[in-house]
């Protein structure tokens, strides 16, 4: 009995192709045959006719046949299927022998030639006597053939060839020798595998025709070797769907066999030989549904057909065997195309398999296990004569026995106690991890995560059985994270349990304290005995003792494992263990926190560490240290006790280095920061908590952080989603749960006692020295030091504000662009407690709007924080927001010397400049004193004096002034003409004498000048007196280079006489003068029309007489007669 | 009727496990865990399937030799896993559903209950709270005990 008995024979699961023998190729000396042959074996593509070559001698020996039999009356078939079969007519008796005869046509001794080629054939024909298989000859020619029908010589010699042959004609083939030999090759192996599919056609009706002659009460047997044997002919017919409907029936024969348990191992070996058929050929056919109906059908049918309950692990074999046949023919139809999915994929298929190859194993392990002195039977009764089974699936010792009683229980039972023995040596272990292994790479390509961990760990408990610990425990660690994330901590237990069995038995220190870490954990669902049996050993190792055994272990396996262990004892050295705590739940919780978010530095900075231990058992650590982003502070929060070795479990219960299980255990640390760490962050990086001392062995837990592993995240999520609400406890406890993790601490400055109070009038004007008198109070106890001022714009505004903004201390100067916006640092020496001082700061802001300035006083101070003395430095600022406002609004306009306002000035002609300054200043202003600055295309009229020297202002108040001026000539700009600048000098009334006072520039608008062709003015008298002569001189100016026709005329009015020219044409040269004289005489008193004058210039139609009436007055006031007035009375007499 | 009756969290961990106490546990905890591969699979299938019309009923889940594992999804992503024996062919999906429907309700009863937290691993000692849903599983075991 091979150890791969239950493996599908080779013969059974090749694909069938017919078989062809060549016969008369010299292979190994003829060069033009092995190019023949190597034409036929190579490139044996899809596209080639499946068939399958041999080469053979020409007077080999076929298979002999057997008489036919002429009635099967007396037959009994002795078993379904011959083992040789299959292979007989896969490699031994071919459907078609070829003969090769090298032969041509034209050759000189044809006849000798002929007669050797029909012996040839002759002698094949008779060793393949009583069969049908189908004889060729290929003559292999040195020419070209000529075309059909032109060789007169070659068709005659063909037909004669046949004859002495006893050829048909369609079996003569010729190969000429030439280039295209594969062309050839391929045209030939077409005609062969007709040959061969008409050989295999008739074998079916041959098997077909011995049907009725059986009985169904005897020839039961037969009946299912009949049909498998069609089934397998028309599959080397390549018939494959007949192959299949031959292959179902003969499966529902099978199953209509009487079973026994004499029979039923062949039963099911011959179902499963024709199962696998039937699946392979539903997967060809693309039809897998149909393949795993069958193969589900073929298991219900089978699976309770146990047989021998002393051999019932040939049972299991045989089932695991099946699944993974149907597994490989899945994945071998994926392989080609099919698609699986997640939940019908080859992987469960691999998963029954190894699951019956372990019930293989436990069945082996209850049913195999004799004495050692239980010798193996001799003779052997599993040998037989040929060594091997005449028929698939039986015993060899009761072989062709078809009797349902056992004729002999003696043998019989000497036969199961051999295959029992042969089975102990079966290596079980290897077989199942190989179809895990299977199964996890098929669960790995169908997305199945969790079936993949669930079978690793089934891999990693099969290599603990195989005793490969170290697979074991690879495998086990590697998804025990999976089961830890997904919080399964039954399974996560389970897995635990078996890696700290691996972990003793190799004596693998950190690995061993890694699991009995977690297996007294909270995650642990173990019980308490045994938690305590574990924290037993747990303190043995640390005390540099071995551990009592894991329970369950293999005795062999465990007295290795104690050598090993007393091995490690007496090594010295390297008993630390640093074991990272992130990436387990081990059985000591930790949790940091401050205090406080925030600490001055002035204060002693103060932190809890939280222990709490879920053992059973007290547990005394030997050492906690608290390490820092700054390690300096390291050193300060240490807890160490020295004790010895033996006092780990003695007073357990007192001090603080003693864990009482359940019970949260609070540590206060204390530490001064150090100055120079103020505004930083301080940081737990990590806490590290030793176990047992450097004596024996050491582990330290390392928390990263604050504290907190794998399973606390969920745990505090869990714990903040609750609204319970927690019992009662004494003050000195706390609930682990409502303690959260702070491991981190800002480190602040101490807080300031001094007072900072600016004092200022807002708002601030545009360029003026804006005072802020900022008073500094100490409060402190003692003098402080070092006090420094840093004033002026708050950084962090708008950029264009540092530019316009300017500081300085000074304020009897402008500061200008080279001033800065933030003085920093002034120092201002030390204040004596309650001392104050006060400092002038003077800012000038360019532009309006609101700004943040920033006043910010530091200083430093000695200071005692725990009996330390440290120097502190304090700082206090304010801030204040101030806004700036122009402190007046200036308007201009221009207006004519008749004071009407004036879009535009006319060439040469003066005109006025008025300017109206209104204070905006909630503060009085005085304007010290106003300019008037000309652009050079300006002229004045008159003097430029400033009329509002030294004016006050109060708020809404205006100052105006009026200037007389003339444009000479008019510009050509486009926009009009620079007028110049209007530039007002002033200050807040109230401010000191020394203060600068600020000019204030502005620039005054453009004016467009226009030409005018004629100007006229009048020349006349302020008022008018009633019959008294009124002189009138009009003086008209020609102000254009031509000489000018004027037209003038003058309309009478009711209220005065008047002498002079009424109508007059007159001519005026370029750029001189005519001078109109009138008198006119009033008649009324009153404010009177003067008598108009109307003026026509031929060449300017368009100056009118409405342009005229701007430069002279229409009317006049004319005062009454009745006057005492002395030199009214003059005048009159002069009338 | 079901051999293991499971509810587990909307984070993937058990709120309640219950099998047959005649039969290995820890087999049951793994068959439990694994379809959670299906489930999940289901529930990253049925997408962002309007939630009115979801159907929480997952059906069969994936059949090994000996038993059939069923699934079910709440709105909450809670599942509820019942493993079947293979051999009982009388439970028809209506049953199944029906099972379904009535260890959903049990569950949300116990949610009602202000004292239990969300969460937290639904244990029958205390009294008020899981007993209740207890008693509906056991109820569903019978025939096996």
């Amino acid at each position: 009995m091979s150890p791969t008995q239950w493996d599908f024979p080779v013969e059974l699961c090749c694909r069938p192709m017919a078989f062809v023998t060549l016969t008369g190729l010299d292979v190994v000396y003829n060069a033009v045959h092995r190019a023949v042959w190597d034409a036929f074996c190579a490139n044996r593509r899809a596209d080639r006719v499946p068939i399958s070559f041999k080469v053979l001698p020409g007077d080999h020996e076929y298979p002999k046949c057997r008489p036919k039999r002429t009635s099967y009356e007396w037959y009994i078939p002795k078993g379904i299927l011959k083992t040789g079969w299959m292979n007989k007519h896969l490699n031994l008796v071919p459907a078609l022998v070829v003969v090769f005869y090298e032969l041509d046509w034209d050759e000189p001794q044809w006849k000798e030639k002929q007669s050797e080629c029909a012996t040839r054939v002759e002698i094949v024909r008779q060793s393949l006597q009583g069969r049908n298989t189908k004889v060729a000859v290929v003559l292999i020619q040195k020419k070209t053939p000529l075309p059909p029908g032109e060789d007169v010589m070659a068709s005659e010699r063909a037909a004669a060839l046949c004859h002495a042959c006893e050829l048909s004609g369609k079996s003569l083939f010729v190969l000429p020798h030439t280039d295209h030999l594969v062309g050839y090759i391929i045209r030939l192996e077409n005609a062969f595998y007709e040959h061969a599919q008409t050989y295999y056609y008739t074998e079916i009706r041959r098997v077909k025709s011995h049907k009725e002659f059986l009985n169904k009460t005897t020839h039961q047997l037969l009946f299912v070797r009949h049909q498998f044997k069609i089934a397998f002919f028309s599959e080397l017919k390549q018939d494959t769907q007949n192959a299949l409907k031959n292959y179902r029936t003969a499966y529902n024969l099978v199953h209509e066999l009487r079973a026994h348990e004499t029979n039923i191992l062949e039963i099911k070996t011959i179902a499963g030989f024709i199962n696998y058929k039937i699946c392979r050929l539903c997967f060809q056919h693309n039809t897998p549904l149909d393949a795993i109906a069958q193969f589900r059908k073929h298991i219900d049918f089978c699976k309770k057909k146990i047989g021998s309950a002393e051999l019932s692990f040939e049972h299991a074999a045989w089932m695991s065997k099946q699944f993974q046949a149907f597994g490989d023919l899945f994945d071998e139809a994926i392989k080609l195309g099919l698609t699986a999915i997640q939940t019908q994929n080859p992987g469960f298929y691999y998963q029954q398999a190894a699951y019956y190859a372990q019930e293989r194993k436990q069945l082996a392990k209850t049913l195999c296990n004799h004495e050692a002195s239980v010798m193996y039977p001799n003779p052997d009764p599993l040998e037989t004569q040929t060594g091997v089974l005449d028929f698939y699936g039986q015993r060899s010792w009761r072989q062709g026995i078809l009797s349902f009683d056992l004729s002999d229980p003696e043998k019989e039972k000497v036969g199961i106690l051999a295959i029992q023995l042969k089975e102990r040596n079966v290596v079980h272990s290897e077989m199942i991890i190989t179809l895990l292994s299977n199964a996890v790479a098929q669960f790995k390509k169908y997305k199945c995560p969790r079936m993949k961990s669930h079978l690793m760990v089934q891999m990693g408990e099969e290599y603990y059985y195989a005793k490969d610990y170290t697979k074991a425990l690879k495998l086990l660690d590697y998804v025990m994270c999976d089961y830890r994330s997904e919080g399964w901590w039954t399974l996560l237990t389970s897995i635990l349990t078996t890696a700290l069995k691996c972990s003793y038995l190799m004596a693998q220190l950190k690995d061993y304290i890694t699991y009995s870490l977690e297996l007294l954990g909270r995650a642990s669902t173990l019980k308490d005995d045994q938690k305590s049996r574990i924290e037993k050993n747990l303190i043995n190792v640390l005390m540099n003792e071995s551990p009592d055994p894991e329970p369950d272990c293999d005795i062999l396996a465990v007295k290795t494992a104690q050598k090993l262990w007393a091995d490690r004892i007496s090594l010295a050295g390297s008993n630390i263990f640093t074991i990272g705590v992130q990436d387990f739940v081990p059985f000591v919780q930790c949790k940091a926190k401050f205090h406080a978010p925030s600490f001055h530095v002035d204060v002693p900075i103060q932190f809890d560490i939280y222990l709490k231990a879920d053992c059973p058992h007290p547990i005394r650590f030997s050492k906690l240290c608290v390490s820092f982003n700054n390690q300096e502070y390291n050193q300060f929060c240490v807890i160490e006790e020295a004790s010895k070795a033996s006092e780990v479990l003695e007073n357990l219960t007192q001090g603080k280095m003693c864990l009482v299980p359940g019970k949260t255990r609070k540590l206060l640390f204390k530490f001064v920061a150090k100055t120079e760490d103020v505004g930083k962050k301080i940081e737990i990086t990590s806490v590290d908590l030793a176990l047992g001392n450097e004596m024996g062995r050491c582990v330290v837990l390392n928390w990263q952080g604050g504290g907190g592993d794998a399973a606390s995240s969920q745990e505090a999520l869990q714990a903040a989603r609750s609204f319970k609400r927690r019992p009662k406890l004494p003050d000195s406890e706390v609930h682990w749960d409502s303690i959260t993790i702070q491991a981190s601490t800002m480190i602040i400055s101490r807080v300031p006692n001094i007072s900072v109070h600016l004092r200022h009038e807002p708002p601030a004007l545009t360029n003026e020295m804006y005072c802020l008198v900022v008073t500094v109070q100490s409060h402190e106890k003692t003098q402080i030091r070092d006090v420094k001022l840093t004033a002026g714009l708050k950084p962090g505004q708008d950029a264009n504000l540092t530019q316009k903004t300017h500081v300085t201390l000074h304020g009897t100067e402008l500061c200008d662009e080279s001033y800065p916006a933030l003085l920093t640092d002034i120092p201002v020496g030390d204040l004596h407690p309650g001392e104050q001082l006060e400092k002038m700061l003077y800012v000038r802001c360019g532009t309006v709007g609101s700004r943040m300035f920033l006043v910010y006083v530091s200083y430093l101070i000695n200071t005692a924080v725990e009996e330390k003395e440290i120097v502190c430095k304090c700082h206090k600022d304010e801030t204040v927001t101030i806004e700036t406002v122009f402190p007046f609004d200036v308007a201009v306009q221009f207006v004519s010397t008749k004071f009407e306002h004036l879009e535009r000035v006319y060439a040469d002609i003066p005109f006025l400049l008025m300017t109206d300054v209104l204070s905006a200043s909630p503060w009085a202003l005085t304007i010290v004193s106003s300019e008037l600055q000309l652009a050079p295309s300006m002229t004045t009229v008159d003097q430029l004096e400033s009329q509002v020297d030294n004016v006050v202002l109060q708020t809404g108040e205006s100052a105006s002034e009026c200037f007389c001026l003339r444009c000479p000539s008019l510009g050509n700009v486009e926009g009009g003409v620079a007028t110049g600048h209007y530039i007002i000098s002033w200050k807040r009334t109230s401010a000191m004498e020394n203060i600068p006072i600020i000019s204030t520039v502005i620039t005054l608008p453009h004016v467009i000048v226009e030409a005018i062709p004629l100007h006229v003015n009048a020349d006349l008298p302020s008022f008018g007196r009633v019959r008294e002569s009124l002189p009138v001189r009009y003086h008209l100016q020609n102000k254009t280079d031509l000489v000018q026709d004027v037209e003038i005329s003058v309309e009478p009015s009711d209220a005065f006489m008047f002498s002079g020219l009424k109508q007059i044409r007159l001519r005026i040269l370029p750029g001189t003068e005519q001078e109109m004289l009138y008198n006119f005489y009033p008649l009324m008193a009153g404010y009177q029309q003067l008598p108009s004058l109307s003026i026509n210039l031929l060449r300017f139609p368009n100056f009118t007489n409405q342009l005229l009436r701007r430069f002279i007055p229409t009317s006049i006031f004319v005062k009454s007669l009745q006057s005492n007035d002395t030199s009214i009375a003059i005048l009159h007499s002069h009338v | 009727m079901a051999v293991c009756v499971a509810v587990i969290a909307k984070e993937n961990y058990p709120l309640y496990i219950r099998s047959t106490p005649t039969e290995n546990e820890l087999k049951f905890h793994y068959m439990v865990h694994t379809s959670l591969d299906v489930v999940d699979e289901k529930i990253s299938a049925m997408g962002k399937a309007l939630v009115d019309q979801r159907e929480l009923y997952l059906g069969l889940l994936y059949p090994t030799e000996d038993y059939k594992v069923y699934g079910y999804v709440t709105n909450s992503k809670v599942k509820f896993v019942m493993v079947v024996d293979s051999s009982n062919t009388a439970l028809r999906d209506n049953e199944i559903r029906s099972m379904f429907r009535k260890l959903h309700n049990s569950y949300t009863d116990v949610m009602c209950n202000p004292f239990y937290n969300p969460g937290d691993r639904i244990q029958s000692r205390f009294v008020c709270l899981g007993r209740a849903f207890d008693n509906m599983v056991t109820s569903m075991m019978i025939p096996v005990c």
